[in-house]
């Protein structure tokens, strides 16, 4: 085949979008090779086939010798390269792509020229750890920062040119609803129309960033990352109270928590030292996994189903990198091998969690007004002579069971292997699934109990028969033998009937002196195999100590205080599982969970930089590692993440994949030095980043689009405009219940049940009920209680996603049952008739000054004439509707107007 | 749905550059930059779907899709073993189990005793294929069918048999089979969205949820619309009290002047997008209730369908409302109908569903065809997976229950392409495991996406760097059905 020399200049369409600009005449691995294998090779000769034992995935692999023995790429020498040969082979049976055309001669002269100049391998962008980029020296008036220098060098480069500044009323609605997801209200925008001091806008943007709903707009976004829902999800799909860890988001956002702490407490704030509750609060990031409760499945298998979640989620919300893809074998396309998904699986295996109902394990933290109830109790019982002191500083759950001491209890355990634990709070040994868990051992353990003057635990507990046992073992599964006891029928199979939970014995197991402090293991043992007649749900342990009887009011405090123990908010978190009970990971063959292949050791992909540290890492040092110096992707992404939700567009529109297969960056510069400037110079302060763009000219251009931008540009790549896109589902509902006066900013608490039709919430098993409470009405969208099967039909219907899964960015659509929300559903109607109200209170009997205070409160500018008269007509038709006895008033007909235009429904 | 969204959109866009005396020419930069094309949907077309045309001519133009929920007894319904009722009582041989992994609902049970079917079975028709006496209505129509006895499954629980079936993987996340059509296909009617979903009112069994017919990672336009019965069939249908047709037309006529004139200033072609959408709720103001209204049929229609027909919300309303949709043009109609799931008391329960849906299902098929509908609408009838041929619980003279069974299903099909009065694959004598023709789940998936005219290998959606579709990366077309 004749090859014809063909210049490149005129071959590379990419060159814009391309990272590192080289100097005409050298061939850049990623700008010109790397697309072209991707596009022609990687299908064969990458991560799922090395075809010919030849793989381009690693430059290691692509240059070692193949199958046949050859070397693919001599480095140097394109004649004796045997990729170069096959894809210019005369034989179609021998030429490469097989099945597919030929290559282009442009890239066949590329590939040539490549390996001439010696196959230099590169790394993708994202692997590569950012560098400061040189500021752009470009001058104009229109600058205000740094960032406007690089978005204006690539605008000239076009031959664009950018927006002036949007008008003052533009640009208060713009930046409000950025900043705090909600309009402006008329004070707000009286105050800063009047401000004509140069600083008006910085003060302005300084004041939203302080409000108490920058939290609330911040939080809402995370809450699709979190997937957060109110509810358990599969089938059933029971409620879940985690709403606690909303909270924790909309206060870290609001108290501007640096992002690498943000990232470290929820990822791993359970192994920092001496974790607050609100660092184990912040470890509910990952039990927003579901939790499958429906009848006979298998636990491990639905709690590795979560696992593997935590790990895919981690690496789309920090590292925007597609892992979920190794699973089950090593990625197509991107440099990650099949072990590194296990790999970085081992850091998250080791937590408590195991897919049970109860979502064990729970923090449980209390309303205000019972702390002092609780503590008076506790005050008594330890002026009782309790037992084990009691830690005046610790978090009250602490106290609650310091003081319950020497009475433990199964929701206490510090680690479980194989029981479970139910909602009634006890522990045993049965499922469904006695015959299946054959050969399984079942343990459960108390750590750190003083054992000097122990002489016996006893047990309360009820069975069914006679086949269950209990040992007790010093430390670990395998260590001394303390005891070892039988348990006695506590009721007889009569008929039908169910466990009878109340027909309780108590079994004294006698312990042999012992002293020091140890951790006790306890096995229930199912002697015969048998179903139920070996199963035995245990509901406490008292120990029994030679210097300490339990006093008839000691135990009825205790009682008391377990009573008051009920009112708990339960939160599920992360807690680690115990050194003795630790879970061996093992890569999954071709990702099946019960095909075990080889064990592997928490370890970060090879292509990442690495955790220096001597010991074997743990979760938090893989947190730790995500906002350390040397990752290249973690500021970049999140920096991407808010610059989406800004402009419309990330810098790299693929906010969840910046591998090969994601678009390149369109400012591969400013996305460098934003990364930089946030995580070194702003020490990650998500405020002072939010506030360097918002205060830039590329953010306050007037997103006014004309004809010629929306041809050259349709989506605003080049950012020649200000952002102008629909708002959110959040943000459309929080916005009409602003301007309407109705909302109820009230902040935090338990997601709340708007109105919603019947029939959309289909709950089968339980009796789990919509119900609304007044007060909760009008609150805003980011409260509204998130059941996962029957999600809230106006969130759905402006693009929310299900919250099954991670997502990092709703695809924003139109469609006509989005007018049908804004028309019809009750909360826009409620919303228009209360504007109405405001409309005709304070436009007085003028008809004309009615429409601009109703306009002004919704679109912030007034109305123009033409806009009067058109919504003075409406108003007109409607009263001639309004002599029929149930129309609606005519100027909530006019407010519903207002409330459906595409510039109240979008932001400008 | 569809909606045509894209067709608005994009015509929308369309006429605006003609009417800026653009041309289509000027869209190639946009094109290049498209915010979709990052999620491999680069193939955007004028007609909705992103296909454009079909791969191949198809043979079937709808789908009606009748779903079991809940997993019905292929054992008691479809696939006749006599040799069961032989071995009434006694143990399931480990010869055919061979270890296969059980639910914790039996896995527990000392023993696993097999269970003959109650109910007699008689062969039917001219094709001769038999059907148990459960279904009276149905084994008339076995001369229309196409029955598939060799489906297997993978997952042994509900939701995520269900997922699998509607979205092709066990777990939640991807989008439905009429989220693909919709996405592929795009819709044939302007007044009525193209995937519409009809489920059984107050029927008890597993939940069922908007996942199943949700969008997954395709735009939220492709999710399924709920028809529901009762005055609001479509969520937020009905103007607020107080408005009634003509005030809304004024509303949205002084609504669409203030839009024009927007868009004079700030030529954002989303403006007009939004006013041809406000449109297109205001005709569905109109065409749902007039579809969903069935007060028009006559009563021999009624009476094929059987009495419930007239009950809105019953199975056989929304099997009559299914053929009003597909006559329409809807291009996918998913029927849901809870309460199979008899782990115990089946003999009894399961007489129950059957009357509900025998009489109305075998209507459907003859109504479609005496429409000459029949020949391009594909009906399928079938759950999530099989029951076992042992009882769960204690086995009766008159009484047993069953357990979930991945390895083997029945599921029938009529119309669209498929052949008639025809019987395909087999179960072994036990009704334990598939002897012959073995059909998986994504094979059938692909099989209903061929009989459309699309190779389910290139209807793809790239997300997170990979493109997906409806068959993972599995299923052969199962050509031995196809007429």
């Amino acid at each position: 085949m004749a090859i014809r020399f063909i210049p490149f200049v005129i071959i590379l369409p990419l060159f814009f979008l391309t990272n590192c600009q080289k100097k005409e005449g050298s061939i850049s691995y990623n700008e010109h090779i790397r697309p072209i294998f991707n596009a022609k090779c990687l299908v064969c000769h990458g991560g799922v086939k090395k075809l010919g034992g030849f793989s381009l995935l690693f430059e290691e692999e692509a240059l070692d010798t193949t199958d046949s023995g050859v070397y693919a790429i001599v480095p140097g020498n394109h004649r004796k390269s045997e990729l170069f040969k096959r894809i210019v082979h005369e034989d179609p049976e021998l030429r490469m792509p097989q099945d597919g055309d030929p290559l282009t001669d442009t890239e066949i002269e590329l590939i040539k020229r490549w390996i001439d100049e010696g196959a230099k391998w590169e790394e993708h962008w994202a692997y590569v750890t950012p560098k400061v980029p040189a500021i752009p020296s470009i001058d104009s008036n229109w600058i205000k920062n740094d960032i406007d220098r690089f978005v204006l060098q690539i605008i000239k480069e076009k031959g664009l040119t950018p927006e002036s500044e949007a008008d003052r009323q533009t640009l208060i609605r713009r930046v409000s609803l950025d900043l705090t997801g909600l309009p402006p209200s008329p004070d707000e925008v009286a105050t800063f129309l009047k401000d004509d001091s140069p600083g008006a806008y910085e003060k302005l943007v300084d004041r939203l960033l302080t409000s108490p709903h920058f939290g609330e707009r911040w939080a809402a976004m995370w809450m699709d990352l979190a997937r957060y829902a109110d509810s358990k999800g599969y089938e059933k799909d029971p409620n879940r109270s985690i709403w606690k860890y909303r909270d924790w988001l909309i206060q870290a956002f609001n108290e501007d928590k640096p992002f690498d702490q943000f990232t470290v407490e929820q990822l791993a704030g359970d192994l920092l030292p001496e974790p607050t509750q609100d660092q184990l609060i912040a470890t509910a990031f990952h039990r927003n996994t579901m939790t499958n409760t429906e009848g006979g499945t298998d636990d491990e298998e639905f709690r590795v189903v979560a696992l593997l979640d935590r790990v895919n989620t981690t690496f789309e919300v920090w590292q925007a990198t597609t892992i979920s893809c190794v699973q089950c074998h090593s990625h197509p396309y991107d440099p990650f091998r099949h072990e590194d998904y296990y790999e970085s699986l081992a850091f998250f295996n080791n937590t408590l969690d195991n897919d049970i109902e109860t979502d064990f394990p729970l923090l449980e933290t209390y309303a205000e007004t019972d702390t002092a109830q609780i503590q008076s109790v506790i005050n008594y019982i330890k002026a009782l002579g309790p037992y084990k002191q009691i830690q005046e500083k610790a978090p009250l759950d602490q106290q609650i069971k310091q003081a319950l001491f020497p009475r433990l209890f199964p929701v206490d355990v510090d680690d479980i292997h194989n029981v479970m634990l139910t909602g009634g709070g006890d522990v045993g040994n049965g499922s469904y699934n006695a015959k299946a868990g054959e050969g399984r051992q079942y343990f459960f353990k108390y750590d750190d109990i003083k054992l000097d003057k122990l002489t016996n635990i006893e047990v309360t507990y009820f069975t069914e028969g006679n086949d269950a046992r209990l040992d007790l073992y010093l430390d670990q599964p395998d260590g001394e033998l303390l005891a070892s006891t039988s348990f006695n029928q506590t009721w007889g199979p009569e008929g039908d009937q169910k466990y009878r939970s109340d027909r309780l014995k108590t079994l004294e197991v006698v312990i042999p002196a012992k002293t020091g402090r140890h951790d006790l293991v306890f096995e229930i043992i199912n002697t015969t195999g048998k179903a139920p007649e070996g199963i035995v749900w245990i509901k406490e342990l008292l120990l029994d100590y030679s210097d300490f009887t339990p006093s008839n009011d000691w135990m009825k405090q205790t009682d008391a205080l377990r009573q008051l123990r009920r009112k708990a908010e339960r939160t599920p978190i992360m807690q680690p599982k115990t050194a003795v009970f630790k879970r061996a990971t093992h890569v999954f063959e071709r990702g099946n969970w019960l095909v075990h292949g080889e064990e592997v050791q928490p370890t970060i992909p090879d292509v990442l930089p690495q955790i220096e540290k001597e010991s074997p890492p743990n979760r938090l040092d893989f947190a730790r590692w995500l906002v350390g110096e040397e990752n290249p992707l973690t500021a970049r992404v999140t920096v991407n993440r808010f610059w989406e939700q800004l402009f419309g567009n990330g810098i790299v529109s693929t906010l969840e994949d910046f591998g090969t297969q994601g678009q390149p960056p369109t400012h591969p510069e400013l996305l460098d030095y934003l990364a930089l400037r946030f995580s070194q110079d702003l020490n990650w302060s998500v405020k002072a980043l939010l506030k360097e763009i918002v205060l830039s000219a590329t953010y306050r251009q007037s997103s006014r689009v004309t004809a010629e931008k929306n041809e050259i540009d349709p989506y605003n790549y080049w950012l020649t405009r200000g952002p102008r896109f629909r708002l959110s589902a959040e943000q459309l509902r929080d916005q009409a219940l602003a301007v309407s006066g109705l909302l109820r900013d009230t902040i935090g608490g338990p997601s709340v049940m708007p109105p919603q039709p019947e029939g959309v919430w289909q709950l089968v098993y339980s009796s789990e009920r919509w119900e609304t409470q007044e007060e909760d009405r009008y609150r805003r969208g980011l409260y509204t209680f998130w059941k996962r099967t029957s999600p809230y039909p106006s969130m759905i219907a402006f693009d929310s996603p299900s919250r099954e899964f991670c997502v990092s960015r709703r695809i924003r659509t139109n469609t006509p049952l989005q007018a049908l929300v804004t028309m019809n559903d009750p909360v826009y109607l409620e919303a228009a008739q209360a504007l109405a109200g405001i409309m005709e209170k304070e436009g007085g009997q003028e008809l004309e000054r009615c429409i601009e205070v109703g306009y002004k409160r919704a679109l912030i500018h007034p109305p123009d004439q033409e806009t009067v008269h058109i919504l003075k007509e409406l108003y007109q038709t409607a009263m001639e509707e309004s002599t029929k006895p149930d129309a609606l008033e005519p100027m909530t007909v006019v407010a519903s107007a207002i409330l459906n235009l595409d510039a109240f429904l979008t932001k400008t | 749905m569809s909606y045509c969204n894209h067709t608005k959109t994009y015509l929308s866009r369309r006429e605006f550059l003609t009417r800026t005396s653009l041309g289509l020419g000027a869209l190639t930069l946009g094109s290049l930059l498209n915010p979709l094309e990052a999620l491999g949907n680069t193939n955007l077309t004028l007609n909705g779907g992103v296909l454009g045309q079909p791969h191949f001519a198809p043979r079937a133009k709808r789908v009606i899709y009748l779903f079991q929920s809940g997993a019905p007894s292929q054992i008691d319904l479809f696939d006749d073993k006599p040799l069961l009722r032989k071995m009434n009582g006694e143990e399931l041989p480990e010869s055919v189990r061979k270890g296969q992994r059980l639910t914790g609902m039996t896995a527990g049970q000392d023993t696993l005793p097999l269970a003959g079917s109650l109910f007699n079975f008689k062969q039917y028709g001219e094709s001769g294929l038999m059907m148990s006496e459960l279904l009276p209505y149905t084994s008339q129509i076995v001369d229309e069918m196409c029955m598939v006895k060799s489906m297997y499954t993978e997952a042994i629980n509900h939701d995520p048999a269900v997922t699998f079936m509607q979205t092709g993987s066990q777990f939640p996340g991807r989008p439905s089979i009429g989220s693909w059509l919709d996405y592929g296909l795009g819709s044939d009617n302007e007044n009525l969205p193209s995937f519409v979903v009809l489920v059984t009112k107050d029927k008890r069994g597993q939940p069922l949820y908007a996942r199943l017919w949700g969008n997954g990672f395709l735009p939220s336009e492709h999710q399924g619309v709920q028809f529901r019965a009762g005055k609001d069939p479509v969520l937020y249908l009905n103007n607020p009290p107080g408005v009634d047709m003509g005030a809304r037309r004024q509303q949205l006529d002084h609504l669409r002047q203030l839009q024009e004139k927007q868009f004079q200033t700030m030529e954002d072609p989303e403006i007009q997008a939004r006013i041809t959408q406000y449109e297109m709720a205001f005709r569905m103001q109109t065409s749902v209730p007039e579809i969903t209204d069935t007060s028009d049929e006559p009563d021999y229609i009624y009476d094929m369908y059987g009495p419930d027909s007239r009950k809105p919300g019953t199975y056989a309303a929304n099997c009559l409302l299914a053929r009003r949709l597909v006559e329409k043009g809807v291009k996918f109609v998913q029927l849901y109908h809870q309460g199979w799931d008899q782990h115990g008391n089946l003999p009894n329960a399961i007489k129950v569903q059957a009357q509900e849906t025998d009489q109305p299902s075998a209507a459907l098929i003859m109504d479609l065809k005496q429409r000459g509908l029949l020949e391009d609408t594909l009906v399928i009838w079938g759950g999530e997976f099989g029951r076992t041929n042992y009882s769960q619980g204690k086995l009766s003279v008159d009484n047993y229950g069953r357990d979930h069974h991945p390895k083997c299903f029945s599921i029938w099909m009529a119309g669209g392409g498929v052949k008639k009065g025809f019987s395909y694959g087999a179960t072994d004598d036990f009704g334990y495991n598939v002897v012959q023709n073995p059909v998986h789940v994504h094979d059938f998936q692909a099989t209903l996406l061929h009989l459309l005219g699309i190779d389910h290998e290139r209807l793809t959606f790239k997300y997170q760097g990979r493109r997906f579709r409806l068959t993972d990366v599995h299923g052969h077309v199962v050509r031995d059905i196809i007429a």
